[in-house]
């Protein structure tokens, strides 16, 4: 079973929530996995602490132009829609950075003057904490393309029944590349205008991605009633419900895992652990 | 007085000219106080273009609610259409696609008993199924990606955009959001635009960085919130975007805001200033109201502090 744990605002406890929810399952002996897909931030590493036992390059394909080869006809410039190949009377030049690997340049190059190639974007760790199978991907900087390294990471083989994908936040490819083909995703938000607004955005794109979900609202007693309200009227059922803890933002702010620290935050992480395996009957 | 006439009239087209300084507001880690920020920024600011780059999740226009006197639409890209009718069934296409977003599930017609499709969230726009279809079964047309906004709010005009659900291209909205601010300002006569960026290092946070004056990054006193901030560091850096930073919430963890700004100081990084932690922040934002509209005193004092060395420095 795989859960994303996702949301539109930054910064609302997407990676508490993951974290906690692995190393809860795995303390019930459960076989658990934490795949952190925010690459371009990820965070898990601070919390699970893992030994890392794989380090693996990340790349995406490229074209490579053989000039020796090339007759300048235009035809891989014209094909791609990224902007990646600019075809010059003596040169065929590829920016990198905006190609999206689809390798049309390749198929339309009547003298086989382009060739595939690769080039690393980032980086794949494989390691494990405690008995939680852990990997994560890191975006290098620079970078602009998230999608193909959340796909690394999200291919990772792995033996666990139970596995969390910890999501980057926002609504668009790199959150949709996270929550696609999962089979349960938790939306943390928090209830506030910004979280209320945000939560809005990742309901209709979990919609649309047809995805089972429900929603986890963390600082609970600050804000005001919209996400509350909202929820009702949406239907949307409200898994857990986090209270704001100073001994939780401390703990968080060490890198302490916060199950270990603050024993209700444990009890909530139980609660809805439990809710989300009965949800796959 | 002729001589300063002529001044004068030399002068005009100068400053018609003049150009616009862009800062920017980012963070790394999400939820850090930036929209926050950027509103106070807003508040203690004249003749300035507001940007909301934040395309994903947009939240600015809560706090400034704009009203809105133009509405665009944003096509990022073309989207691959398989008309079935047209289709003859012999998954060319779906053998070339890298994205896997065409499969067998199309209606029979009669050619063949199923047909295919293109999963619209999937498709990445690369063409190459369209282009190499032998019964040009496949339309490739521009896809609506999202609507981008002209609005007057109380604290100037400002520029903002609606991302589709679950669409792609949002770098390419953000720098559209950013030249059309900077266009507006030119035309208004106005030197300053103030961008909100979003979280992370990737695509719409390249877009909103290049080329810009200034980066005020603000972020938290956690270990997440520095690790996060080093990451942004490096792609200031590697942009060339003179940075500058400050910590929000700084008394949550006094000891780790000190080494953050330790590390920011050997990066070449200056601090501009921290800002204490107060629920204030969140009743203002209840009411729809940047910090240093809400009160004068406290945090919104921090805040307004930070508002004027920035804009000092711009």
């Amino acid at each position: 079973m795989r859960i994303a744990i996702a949301s539109g605002k930054g910064g609302t406890g997407k990676t508490t929530i993951a974290s906690s929810l692995a190393y809860v399952a795995a303390k019930q002996g459960k076989s658990v996995a934490y795949l952190d897909c925010d690459v371009e931030e990820p965070n898990g590493h601070i919390f699970l602490k893992p030994t890392i036992e794989h380090i693996v390059d990340i790349s995406k394909r490229i074209p490579l132009i053989d000039e020796s080869l090339c007759v300048h006809c235009g035809r891989c410039a014209e094909i791609c829609q990224f902007g990646a190949i600019a075809c010059m009377p003596q040169r065929t030049l590829v920016f990198s950075e905006s190609c999206h690997s689809c390798g049309g340049c390749e198929l339309v190059c009547k003298v086989g003057a382009v060739k595939e190639t690769k080039r690393r974007i980032g980086e794949l760790r494989i390691g494990r904490s405690g008995d939680i199978e852990f990997v994560d991907g890191t975006l290098d900087i620079g970078e602009a393309m998230s999608p193909p390294a959340i796909r690394a990471v999200r291919e990772t083989q792995l033996e666990a029944d139970l596995q969390f994908l910890d999501a980057p936040p926002g609504t668009s490819c790199p959150a949709v590349e996270t929550v696609r083909g999962c089979d349960l995703t938790v939306l943390v938000t928090e209830p506030t205008p910004f979280g209320l607004n945000d939560l809005k955005l990742a309901v209709e794109m979990i919609r649309v991605l047809d995805v089972p979900f429900g929603v986890v609202i963390n600082r609970s007693d600050l804000g005001d009633d919209g996400v509350v309200r909202y929820c009702e009227l949406q239907g949307i059922p409200v898994w857990a419900e986090i209270k704001d803890d100073r001994r939780i933002a401390e703990a968080y702010s060490r890198g302490d895992l916060i199950v270990d620290v603050v024993p209700e935050f444990a009890q909530v992480m139980e609660r809805l652990l439990c809710k989300i395996t009965k949800q796959k009957q | 007085m002729q001589d300063h006439k002529t001044e004068a009239i030399n002068a005009l087209p100068l400053l018609k000219d003049r150009p616009v300084r862009e800062l920017v507001v980012v963070s790394g880690k999400g939820g850090t106080g930036k929209t926050s920020l950027v509103a106070s920024l807003a508040a203690t600011s004249t003749e300035t273009v507001l940007a909301d780059c934040d395309v994903d999740a947009a939240d600015l226009h809560l706090v400034m609610h704009p009203s809105t006197y133009q509405t665009e639409s944003f096509s990022g890209g073309n989207r691959a259409v398989i008309q079935s009718e047209r289709c003859t069934g012999c998954g060319k296409c779906e053998e070339l696609c890298r994205f896997d977003a065409i499969s067998w599930s199309g209606p029979g017609n009669g050619r063949a008993a199923i047909t295919l499709e293109v999963d619209p969230i999937a498709c990445e726009g690369c063409g190459v199924c369209m282009h190499f279809c032998e019964a040009k079964a496949i339309d490739f047309k521009p896809a609506v990606n999202g609507r981008w906004f002209l609005s007057e709010t109380r604290c100037g005009p400002m520029v903002h955009a609606e991302l589709g659900i679950a669409e792609e291209n949002s770098g390419k909205l953000v720098s559209l959001i950013r030249k059309e601010a900077t266009e507006l300002a030119k035309r208004k006569g106005y030197d300053k635009v103030l961008i909100d960026g979003s979280p992370g290092v990737g695509c719409p946070v390249i877009a909103s960085i290049t080329g810009a004056d200034l980066a005020l990054i603000v972020t938290e006193p956690t270990l997440s919130g520095m690790h996060d901030v080093e990451r942004v560091f490096a792609l200031t850096h590697h942009f060339q975007t003179p940075t500058v930073l400050c910590v929000n919430k700084w008394d949550l963890n006094p000891a780790i805001t000190q080494e953050i700004e330790a590390v920011a100081e050997r990066q070449g990084v200056r601090s501009i200033g921290r800002i204490r932690y107060d629920r204030a922040v969140t009743d203002a934002q209840i009411q729809k109201m940047s910090i240093v509209e809400h009160q004068e005193f406290g945090v919104a004092k921090d805040v307004r502090d930070i508002c004027e060395k920035v804009w000092e420095m711009l």
